[in-house]
């Protein structure tokens, strides 16, 4: 196959961010857990807190989490979120995050990392039909990361 | 993630969390009792629809803040009323090609509507379909006064909304769901239970699992619509419960309904049809 010069920058530079992601469609469950890292390396903790603040995954609308507890407004819908490293392993937690219903049926979570089978799926909040492919909640890299800080908290 | 999309998720929190006053908990065994004299039922058994799935039902009025709640007590407070106020000259007021204002063919308003607004939505024979009170407004701008349709969520619609539901205030929400009336309520129903949007949630799983509980800063209601019109302190206007159905189903990231579409009428008759017993409160104030 010939590259133009440009489709090929284009390819190094995706390449270099995506290159190993194991994309939303292809992520391969076992009893509800994701085994493998996502993006085959480990996630950073310490990016999470935003991340499951007001970001992309907004955990604690839903979870109370005591080590973010500088955040303020945790929900009560789910469970808290204190030790569940201890509870679960790191792959029973990162498909955990990336679709709960895998592991809880019926749940209320939203799934993080999917982008098909849902009804009537939106652009964003705008209200208005998704045009296109749908990006997932969150990025591998960001499923990486929380599922990383979740790993930090263990019981006591 | 485009950067975008990562500050614009989840509105419903990000708005919620602007209104930085700590999410003061209701007193939910408080009782509203309106201008010291009109005593609403906030709280009562549930109708026997509902048997399976709660055995209370509470207006929004009991999740709100002390603050909130405070405002509804007392008319002078209530800032719903001055939009009342502006629909009862509307009333007055003669337009379209028949020369004809509402107070021409229903007289005075405090005694041709009574009661009205607690049967709504309801079947209406000649034209079989189920129609909502701003459907009736519009038909009779349209077919007797020989005006313009107001617009489905307009001020002047939700105004005139207000006005004739405060005739039925302290009366009970009574929805007929059976009869020609049964297959928009199933319709509505299914509605209900319908997960949709991105984020998968359907009305019942915030409303009917989770009444009581805090997303983010926000005190989750039942969800009843025994209150609308509803004076929102975050808009600073009347709201129909149309435009509440959209907001909460953009919010699970979905195509919403448009306000007056088929489905969000369907919706509407289930939804009331779930506070059937609780009182009428337009103008309610909510956060
Ligand atoms: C809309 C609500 C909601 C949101 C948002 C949400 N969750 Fe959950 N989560 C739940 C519920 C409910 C459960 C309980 C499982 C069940 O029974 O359905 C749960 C369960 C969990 C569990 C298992 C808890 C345990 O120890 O048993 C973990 C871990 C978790 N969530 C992490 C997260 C993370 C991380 C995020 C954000 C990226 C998140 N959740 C966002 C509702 C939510
Ligand atoms: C993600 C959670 C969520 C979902 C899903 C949801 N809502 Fe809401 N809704 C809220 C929140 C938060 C509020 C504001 C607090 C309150 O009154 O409960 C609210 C408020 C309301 C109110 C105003 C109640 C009042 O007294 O002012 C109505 C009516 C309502 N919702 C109906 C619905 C219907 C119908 C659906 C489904 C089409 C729905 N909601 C889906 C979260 C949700």
């Amino acid at each position: 196959m010939k590259l133009t010069r440009l489709t090929l920058a284009t390819a190094l530079v995706a390449g270099a961010a995506f290159a190993e992601d194991i994309k939303p469609a292809d992520v391969a469950f076992s009893d509800g857990a994701i085994e493998t890292s996502l993006t085959g390396m480990p996630g950073d903790p310490a990016r999470a807190p935003e991340i499951m603040d007001k970001g992309a995954g907004n955990c604690i609308a839903c979870h109370e989490v005591t080590a973010l507890n500088d955040i303020p407004f945790h929900g009560e819908v789910g469970p808290t979120l204190d030790g569940a490293g201890s509870r679960w392993s790191e792959g029973e937690l990162r498909g955990i995050v990336a679709n709960a219903k895998m592991t809880f049926e019926g749940s209320m979570m939203p799934a993080f990392y999917k982008t098909d089978g849902f009804n009537r799926p939106g652009d964003a909040y705008t209200g208005k039909a998704a045009e296109g492919e749908l990006a997932p909640l969150l990025t591998a890299q960001q499923v990486e990361d929380v599922v990383a800080f979740l790993m930090t908290l263990k019981d006591e | 993630m485009k950067k975008g999309m990562a500050t614009r998720t989840l509105t419903w929190v990000a708005l919620a969390s602007v209104a930085f006053a700590a999410p003061a908990l209701a007193d939910e065994d408080a009782e509203l009792v309106v201008n010291g004299e009109i005593e609403m039922v906030t709280k009562t058994a549930a109708p026997a629809h509902l048997a399976d799935s709660v055995d209370e039902i509470l207006s929004g009025w009991r999740f709100r803040s002390d603050e909130t709640q405070v405002l509804q007590l007392d008319d002078f407070d209530n800032p719903g009323m001055v939009f009342v106020d502006q629909a009862m000259d509307r009333w007055n007021t003669v337009e379209g090609s028949e020369g004809k204002s509402c107070a021409s063919c229903h007289e005075d308003v405090e005694t041709s509507m009574k009661g009205v607004r607690a049967t709504y939505p309801k079947w209406n024979d000649p034209a079989e379909e189920v129609r909502t009170l701003v459907m009736q407004i519009n038909d009779c701008r349209e077919n007797r006064m020989g005006a313009e349709k107001l617009k489905y969520t307009s001020g002047d619609m939700v105004s005139m909304e207000a006005l004739i539901s405060l005739q039925s205030r302290g009366m009970p929400v009574d929805v007929a769901i059976d009869g020609p009336a049964q297959s928009a309520w199933e319709e509505g129903k299914e509605l209900y239970y319908t997960r949709f949007g991105q984020l998968d949630l359907s009305c019942a799983n915030c409303h009917e699992d989770n009444f009581g509980n805090m997303i983010r800063a926000d005190h989750l209601s039942q969800g009843q619509i025994n209150g609308f019109p509803v004076y929102r302190l975050k808009n600073t206007k009347l709201n129909t419960a149309h435009d509440r159905f959209k907001g909460c189903i953009r919010d699970t990231r979905a195509e919403t309904f448009n306000p007056g579409s088929k489905e969000f009428v369907a919706l509407e008759l289930y939804v009331a049809s779930r506070g059937n017993g609780l009182s009428v409160e337009a103008p309610s104030v909510r956060n």
